[in-house]
């Protein structure tokens, strides 16, 4: 079975239901057609650029570029880790502490895959590296940005509990342990989920695709339970490494809780 | 001031807790020497900077100066093994479990001293009073058997039984070597436990001699 290719006709019978759902939103007064049409505008737009970069990517199977590519990736994502706490760590924190948890969470797990379990020829290959960083990268995002705003928005609740146990002779680190597992707990949690809902409630995405694309089920699971591996895997080595450096960075070497150091600043 | 000569012998001796101008952008600079079981007690109006004192001699926040246990210099060892000797007990007290007990080992032995009953261990945090609270924090602080031990507000919600208790108890513990730097708008406990005062204005600090 080869994969069903889409012309643009098929495409415009599908974009009927976004025209109906537009009608239908300017008949009753819903309000919602000129979002929806913008957003429909941009997804078509974005989606077809990155397949024709991919398409140039591929074709031209060039290492830096496929690097190029995959560093540009990790980088959207630690900005988007970095902006979704309320709060703010001094000198850029939150941004640096994104990015040096995305690369080197995304090197480690993907280079293992790429180089253990896949192993295309060369290992870098660009059809399974990309698709692989950004399945990982949607992960480490997920689990990154919530175990981040956990630890900044808990430090300054939790700073009487905190600082009692510093009065008392604590480390900063014992102080702030039960803190570092909750958010490493909840940074853990939607993979968890992910991981349990799997095929009974939802079919995975990629598993999907593969399906359609004409492989056979068996072992389109079978990839999928070899991601879900990696994505369990780099939740929790991001979620460990981005509360663990985030908490050192509100203390000093006199083990101090430094709220001072972290603004919470509207976004 | 036939005391200042008194004050020359004494510092001969080297002292539980010497402040060496302890200073921040809001108080001090701060010189203070206490010997083994001495109280010093210091009165002054909200927001002079009484409790940043106990903080700055405590480590807790940033700032200047130096600070001695016993001749040891505090720049000298890490802050958890100052802080496990020279133990601060804020005016709010903090609790990082939900049941009493946890914060303990067992049930002190001075529990009853403050009037605390032993099934009190057993409750939740959340359900204690402020009083209650408050006499469980000295109590964990107590038990770690500071050198030196930092009040703010020991008796603030506490009735007049309930600080003599807390009173006696402390005598108790400085009379056997504990040094005790206490804050509060009490002028007669001040006057009752102290044999040293002093007062904050504005961030400066005026010791009163008797």
């Amino acid at each position: 079975m080869t994969p069903i290719v889409l012309g643009p006709g098929d495409l415009a019978i599908a974009s009927s239901l976004i025209v109906l759902e537009a009608a239908l939103s300017f008949a009753l007064g819903l309000g919602i057609h000129r979002q929806l049409l913008v957003a429909t505008g941009r997804m078509i737009v974005q989606l077809l650029l990155v397949g024709y970069a991919l398409r140039v990517i591929f074709a031209l199977g060039s290492p830096w570029l496929t690097l190029g590519a995959v560093v540009l990736m990790a980088l959207v994502a630690a900005r988007e880790i970095a902006a979704r706490p309320r709060a703010r760590l001094r000198r850029y924190g939150n941004q640096s502490l994104g990015a040096v948890t995305v690369l080197s969470v995304t090197a480690l797990t993907a280079v293992l895959a790429l180089t253990t379990a896949i192993r295309p020829d060369p290992w870098w290959t660009p059809q399974y590296a990309i698709p692989l960083v950004g399945i990982v990268l949607g992960s480490i995002l997920n689990s990154g940005s919530l175990a981040l705003d956990h630890v900044l928005e808990a430090a300054g609740q939790q700073r009487v509990a905190i600082e009692a146990q510093l009065a008392l002779g604590r480390s900063f680190a014992q102080a702030t342990r039960a803190l570092l597992k909750e958010a490493i707990r909840r940074g853990t949690l939607p993979i968890v989920n992910q991981m349990s809902a799997a095929g009974l409630i939802t079919l995975p995405g990629i598993m999907t695709g593969q399906i359609l694309a004409g492989m056979d089920p068996v072992s389109a699971v079978k990839y999928q339970i070899l991601l879900m591996f990696l994505l369990a895997g780099s939740s929790l080595l991001a979620a460990v490494a981005i509360a663990a450096l985030a908490l050192r960075r509100l203390t000093d070497g006199r083990d101090r809780l430094r709220l001072d150091w972290l603004t919470t600043g509207r976004t | 001031m036939g005391l200042g000569v008194l004050d020359r012998y004494s510092s001969m001796t080297i002292p539980r807790l010497r402040l060496a101008g302890l200073r921040s952008v809001r108080a001090g600079p701060f010189y203070i020497e206490l010997d083994e079981g001495e109280t010093l007690a210091i009165t002054g109006p909200s927001g002079a900077g009484k409790s940043l004192l106990l903080r700055m001699i405590a480590d807790l926040d940033p700032h200047e100066g130096d600070a001695f246990l016993d001749g040891r210099a505090r720049s000298a060892m890490s802050a958890p093994e100052w802080r496990r000797q020279v133990i601060y007990c804020p005016a709010e007290s903090g609790w990082w479990h939900d049941r009493v007990g946890a914060h303990f080992d067992g049930v002190p032995k001075s529990a009853a001293a403050l009037g605390l009953r032993p099934t009190l261990f057993e409750q939740a945090v959340a359900i204690c009073s402020s009083g209650e609270r408050q006499r469980l924090a000295l109590l964990r602080a107590l038990v770690l058997e500071p050198r030196v031990l930092l009040l703010d507000e020991p008796t603030g919600p506490l009735d007049a039984e309930t600080t003599e208790r807390v009173e006696a108890l402390l005598r108790q513990r400085l009379a056997v070597g504990m040094t005790l730097v206490m804050v509060t708008h009490d002028e007669h406990q001040a006057e009752r436990l102290a044999y040293r005062r002093a007062r904050m204005e504005a961030g400066r600090m005026t010791v009163i001699d008797r």
